[in-house]
């Protein structure tokens, strides 16, 4: 891989910029690898790279339906934030955040991780009680938060509407000044060649069409490119992991909804914060284009479609005038939706599953972007040993039935 | 966006409704083990295409329905009254009220 860098630019604008290499191989799949890693979104992207720069399992496959980065990854509003109640989700998501931090050196792929500080409003008494927990419950685990008060959270946001006869009156707000926001897409691209260029096959355009499991174990899947032959498989296919694992012939305690985001159109720079309001349930954050990417609830009820309902979209624009007035007269330019995994307590599920082999990553609903760095280490580490580290560990699918519930229903900070 | 078919009260649109989740969940008997009702409560088929779930005509007559969709391509090719015989009781009852002439 020739690195990127200010002299490498220099030298490629000598040729006119025509002497740049692929970012990645397009290789044919191979009989056989140790491990085969269905999924290549940032969360299955970023295990194969940590599979190979950690632990030194290298003759991986990155197995992908569509394109890479299509899915999940390159449909979320970007937010990153570690701003959580539970012990386990503060480790998990923490470790995350941090791993951002030096991502682009890591890489040597400029992510564009802007800390530029996650604000969540408090705009009931009830609300501002919980998130002063989550705030003590934060900084005890290690996760630097300060409380904001009314006139902090203007002074930080000066388009929050702060009057006195707002329907919902700003009284505070949990500050997390590391959170921020990162290019979805080039996190899944700088995955994508720092694994390739430790020897990952990423595999484009090849479908899982079923598992093969012998004498209850893993041994391989089967293809639209033909029969892959693994040692271990990993399933990291948020928002059809239940397809997946009824190829391989068990359930999952998952169910897919739809969750969708919208952009305005570009306007001039107003607010250089992430914002999330909790009670009128939106959240809301500028781009580097200057659009407005709004972010609102799932839809509740089951759904493949990648199609969010409308009248989700109305509820969350109108939620969000109420606290931001300037936004009334914007149109709004772009809308999708996603398909996301959800589980029983709103955590993610990290670790074995019921076949000898197979390995799963799902069930981060509506906030897995956040994750992807510490997601793709902590699965990697359970991949290889075979057993989950210290991070995964609580994240077993067995917490159901042994009612180790990680209650984070308020992943998103809006309710799902 | 759907329009959910309410036996009731004809087409409507599904901001009328709440949704109950997948109506195929056969509870199991209070003593039962606990692998039974985790199964019951957690785990879920979530099939992508045919689904039969529930949902509540919340904002409409209240009643709970029993919805045959598509989560693939939202095409509801039933919806029935998730009790049965309430059908014909509400059609005698408003039968019933209805003033004659």
């Amino acid at each position: 891989m020739k690195r990127y860098s200010v002299f490498a630019l220099a030298r490629n604008a000598m040729s006119y910029h025509q002497g740049w290499e692929r970012a990645w191989r397009a290789p044919e799949p191979k009989s056989e690898y140790d491990v085969v890693i269905v999924g290549a979104g940032g969360h299955g992207l970023a295990t194969a790279y940590y599979l190979a720069k950690n632990h030194g399992v290298r003759n991986v496959a990155v197995i992908e339906k569509g394109w890479l980065g299509g899915g999940n990854t390159g449909r979320n509003t970007t937010i990153i934030r570690s701003n959580y109640l539970q012990d386990e989700s503060a480790a998990l998501y923490e470790l995350s955040r941090g791993l951002f931090e030096d991502l682009s050196q890591k890489l040597n792929f400029n992510i564009m991780f802007s800390p530029r500080g996650v604000l969540m409003l408090a705009q009931t008494e009830h609300e501002k009680r919980a998130l002063k927990r989550t705030l003590h419950a934060t900084r005890l685990n290690g996760v630097h938060t300060e409380w904001a008060e009314p006139s902090k959270v203007k002074s930080l946001c000066p388009i929050i509407n702060d009057s006195a006869d707002a329907r919902f009156p700003i009284l505070g707000g949990l500050w997390q000044p590391r959170g921020g926001t990162a290019r979805h897409d080039a996190v899944a691209w700088g995955f994508a060649r720092a694994a390739d260029d430790l020897g990952v096959d990423v595999i484009q355009n090849c479908a899982v069409e079923g598992v093969d499991v012998q004498g209850g174990r893993v041994v391989g899947v089967q293809t639209s490119k033909g029969a892959i032959r693994c040692k271990k498989l990993g399933i990291v296919v948020a928002g059809h992991s239940s397809v997946l694992a009824d190829m391989a012939g068990f359930r999952m305690p998952i169910e897919s909804v739809a969750l969708q985001a919208l952009v305005s159109e570009p306007i001039k720079p107003c607010m250089d914060i992430v914002v999330m309001a909790n009670t009128v349930h939106g959240y809301m954050s500028q781009s580097d284009k200057g659009e407005l990417v709004i972010g609102g609830g799932a839809d509740g009820f089951n759904n493949y479609s990648q199609r969010g309902s409308f009248h989700h979209v109305e509820e969350t624009v109108t939620a969000l005038v109420e606290t931001f007035p300037i936004i009334s007269r914007l149109k709004m330019l772009r809308q999708w939706g996603g398909v996301v995994d959800m589980t029983g307590d709103r955590s993610p599920i990290i670790g074995k599953a019921p076949v000898e082999g197979i390995f799963v990553n799902c069930g981060w609903g509506t906030g897995g972007f956040k994750a992807t760095p510490g997601s793709g280490h902590c699965f990697a580490a359970t991949i290889a040993q075979g057993e989950p580290d210290d991070v995964a560990a609580p994240f077993s699918m067995g917490r159901f039935a042994e009612g180790r519930m990680i209650d984070e229903s308020v992943a998103a900070a809006v309710a799902h | 966006m759907l329009r959910i078919p309410c036996p009731y009260c004809g087409p409507r649109d599904h901001a009328e409704f709440d949704y109950g989740g997948d109506a195929t969940v056969v509870w199991p008997a209070l003593d039962d083990t606990t692998e039974a009702w985790v199964e019951a409560l957690y785990f879920r088929d979530d099939p992508k295409g045919p689904h039969r779930e529930l949902w509540r005509h919340a904002r409409g007559c209240r009643l709970w329905l029993i919805v045959e969709r598509d989560t693939v391509t939202h095409e509801i090719s039933a919806a029935h009254p998730a009790h049965p015989g309430m059908a014909d009781e509400v059609t005698a009852q408003s039968q019933a009220e209805t003033p004659s002439a």
